[in-house]
């Protein structure tokens, strides 16, 4: 047989019908996910032409968006985050009732970010297609599945038929050589791959991750390179499984038992590229050379190293322009510049190695006066599991606010925002003009420098803090 | 879904690159459950100052944009989330075309299946549109072309199926349910 990438392989399988130059392949969807945004409009649509939902089975309802991310005990609770979002969240509970289908509610104690919980649940697996009506579907990629998002009409197309049209995108090998050095994370190095190749870099192609730095890292890590495959243009990144996602998987909820399992094996292990496979286009990128990365601009490809000065671009408006709203200069470094809000969340960083992070630079310091820090898990597991390992009490003890798990501040539907011109040095995976609150202006970081930088009262390397503990 | 065989307008002209659905409708505007309306909220933060008053400089603020239902945008427009409501918005708001040089995936695929014509031209074209805001243009769907107001014609790239849905108005639902035998087939097969 031909070589054939990791993405061919997943696509090849899921070929429903395949595409010709008339009409685009229909593609067969394994897992479904749905939160209250980008929902209600699909249900409303099978309502009109009188469809059920095909396969409840494969379908997995959430609620992270709008939700609030202070305690609710009832209903009314939900008032904090206003009243259209609050009549969302009811619509959500509706919908799924009278579809059928599985929602991970309030109440749940599965309840989370969808890009956190699917991989919690062990719902993300190897060789899957997975969608959501969420750009950041991209993360699952993470475990070999080919991940993406969709708009509404198509999460009323999954809905109704559990299939897609699509035709097949390209693909871009990101080979990253060398091993990260110390005190540089994963979200340094996808900061790095999206500098270098752009916003757009990525567009129309369906991004794999390879090399020794990938390999190396765990499901955690792999997750936050992933998810922010959408911010290089890309749709999906995908990483090989290997024994580090069968090790993840193994034993959690969703996933195959007994010999199921070890079939389930059989078959994942299939999925790499091939020797001799090619993609459309590739690049490469040292990871041994990296240091902490924190973005300057408002697209997250507008990033610097911690110590490297911010570059000059001349007279051109777009560049000037984000260099105002962001009220920062060329030729300085992005340290130094005071901090209002540190938030430390997000489907790229809410996991329990990026809490770790944070609480490690935070553990038996305090944030500094005037600055605050939300700390939002990104599950209701991922909660239990950090309170169970005392990060909580870092966290409270340092000062920082200790949260319900959602979205909050990535993008502020919550009411989690920041006021106009406050800077807000974030792990989350946008820095666009007002995503964060209007006016407001984002850097984002890793999870152990937004927590330097909460020590600090302004941007700051978290190296001399890992070395000190 | 309304058939589009032909769109003739004078053109708005948003030169910006890298403009993300954030900016085209920001997130405080989703909590809506219907597509509706949501046309009032297009570039809020752009518009508007503040205190709410329009913003006299922004693009399609100024009196000329008035019933201009074509953008031109610079580079990699739509970018970022996936919100169906960008398009629904730019729609509710009389746009009915957008034209770029690049244009996010998730944003074109969203776009065509609301009616919304969203097209690549090559970057001699795109100079020109950027050059001469408001020069009256046609774009002819069933052929694929835009033609300027200097008589000159240009192809752009379409996927033929999204064509073929806008120009006979056709909702790619109905295509998927047609194809229920072979879905049911493949589940069949599945291990
Ligand atoms: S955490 Fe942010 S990026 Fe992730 S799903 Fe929620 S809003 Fe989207």
């Amino acid at each position: 047989m031909k070589p054939a990438t990791l993405f061919e392989k997943v696509w090849n399988r899921h070929v429903v019908v395949p595409e010709t130059a008339d009409t685009p392949a229909i593609l067969f969807i394994d897992l479904h996910l749905i939160h209250e945004v980008t929902s209600p409009q699909a249900f409303q649509l099978l309502r009109e032409q009188g469809l059920p939902v095909r396969r409840p089975d494969l379908t997995l309802a959430t609620m992270d968006h709008s939700t609030p991310t202070t305690p609710v005990t009832t209903f009314k609770d939900l008032a904090v985050v206003g009243e259209k979002a609050a009549a969302q969240i009811v619509q959500m509970e509706k919908n799924c009732g009278e579809f059928g289908l599985d929602l991970l509610g309030f109440d749940s104690a599965q309840r989370g970010i969808v890009h956190v919980i699917g991989p919690e649940l062990g719902a993300t697996q190897p060789g899957k297609t997975i969608v959501c009506g969420d750009s950041h579907t991209s993360t699952h990629g993470a475990f070999g599945a080919l991940a993406f998002g969709i708009g509404t009409t198509e999460v009323g197309h999954v809905l109704a038929t559990q299939c897609l049209l699509q035709r097949r995108p390209k693909t871009l090998a990101v080979n990253v050589e060398g091993r990260l050095p110390f005190g540089v994370g994963p979200k340094d190095l996808i900061l790095a791959i999206i500098g270098q190749i752009g916003v757009d870099g990525g567009t129309g192609h369906v991004i794999e991750y390879r090399g020794e730095a990938i390999r190396a890292m765990d499901m955690d890590a792999r997750m936050t390179i992933c998810n922010m495959s959408i911010e290089a243009g890309a749709r999906a990144g995908m990483i090989a499984p290997d024994e580090t996602t069968f090790a993840y998987l193994e034993g959690r909820e969703r996933v195959p038992r007994g010999d199921d399992w070890d079939a389930a094996i059989a078959r994942w292990k299939e999925l790499v590229t091939d020797d001799g496979a090619s993609f459309d286009k590739s690049v490469t990128i040292d990871a041994s050379s990296l240091e902490p990365m924190v973005t300057y601009g408002t697209n997250p490809g507008m990033v610097v190293g911690i110590d490297e000065p911010i570059p000059d671009h001349g007279e051109d408006a777009g560049f000037r322009k984000a260099l105002d709203y962001m009220q920062v200069e060329s030729g300085k470094p992005m340290t130094g510049n005071a901090v209002d809000i540190v938030f430390v969340g997000s489907c790229t960083n809410s996991r329990i190695s990026d809490l770790e992070q944070a609480a490690a630079v935070l553990r038996g310091r305090h944030v500094a006066e005037g600055v605050r820090m939300l700390v939002v898990p990104g599950s209701q597991q991922v909660k239990a599991q950090a309170e169970a390992r005392g990060l909580d009490r870092v966290f409270i003890d340092a000062g920082a606010e200790w949260r319900e798990s959602g979205c909050s501040m990535c993008l502020g539907m919550n009411g989690d925002t920041a006021q106009r011109g406050q800077l807000t040095v974030s792990t989350s995976n946008r820095n666009f003009e007002g995503r964060q609150g209007v006016g407001a202006r984002t850097v984002l970081a890793s999870p152990a420098t937004a927590a330097a930088s909460a020590i600090r009262g302004h941007v700051a390397d978290p190296r001399p803090f890992l070395k000190e503990a | 879904m309304q058939a589009v065989t032909a769109i003739r307008s004078r053109t708005v002209v948003m030169p910006a690159k890298d403009i993300d659905t954030d900016q085209i409708i920001p997130a405080r505007f989703l909590t809506t459950t219907t597509r509706e309306g949501l046309g009032e909220s297009l570039f809020c933060d752009l518009r508007y100052d503040a205190d709410g008053n329009p913003k006299p400089e922004f693009e399609l603020n100024r009196p000329e944009a008035a019933g201009c239902s074509i953008l031109v945008a610079g580079k990699n427009f739509g970018c970022g989330s996936s919100r169906e409501h960008a398009p629904w918005a730019l729609v509710d708001s009389g746009i009915r075309a957008v034209i770029s040089t690049e244009i996010a995936d998730i944003f074109r695929s969203n776009a065509l299946k609301n009616g919304l014509l969203a097209i690549v031209v090559d970057p001699q074209t795109h100079a020109w549109l950027l050059d001469n805001p408001g020069a009256e243009i046609e774009i002819d769907v069933v052929n694929s072309t835009v033609t300027l107001p200097t008589g000159e014609s240009v192809e752009y790239p379409i996927d033929a199926f999204a064509r073929y849905c806008l120009v006979e108005g056709i909702d790619q639902l109905g295509y998927l349910l047609q194809n229920q035998d072979a879905i049911r087939d493949y589940e069949a097969s599945r291990p």
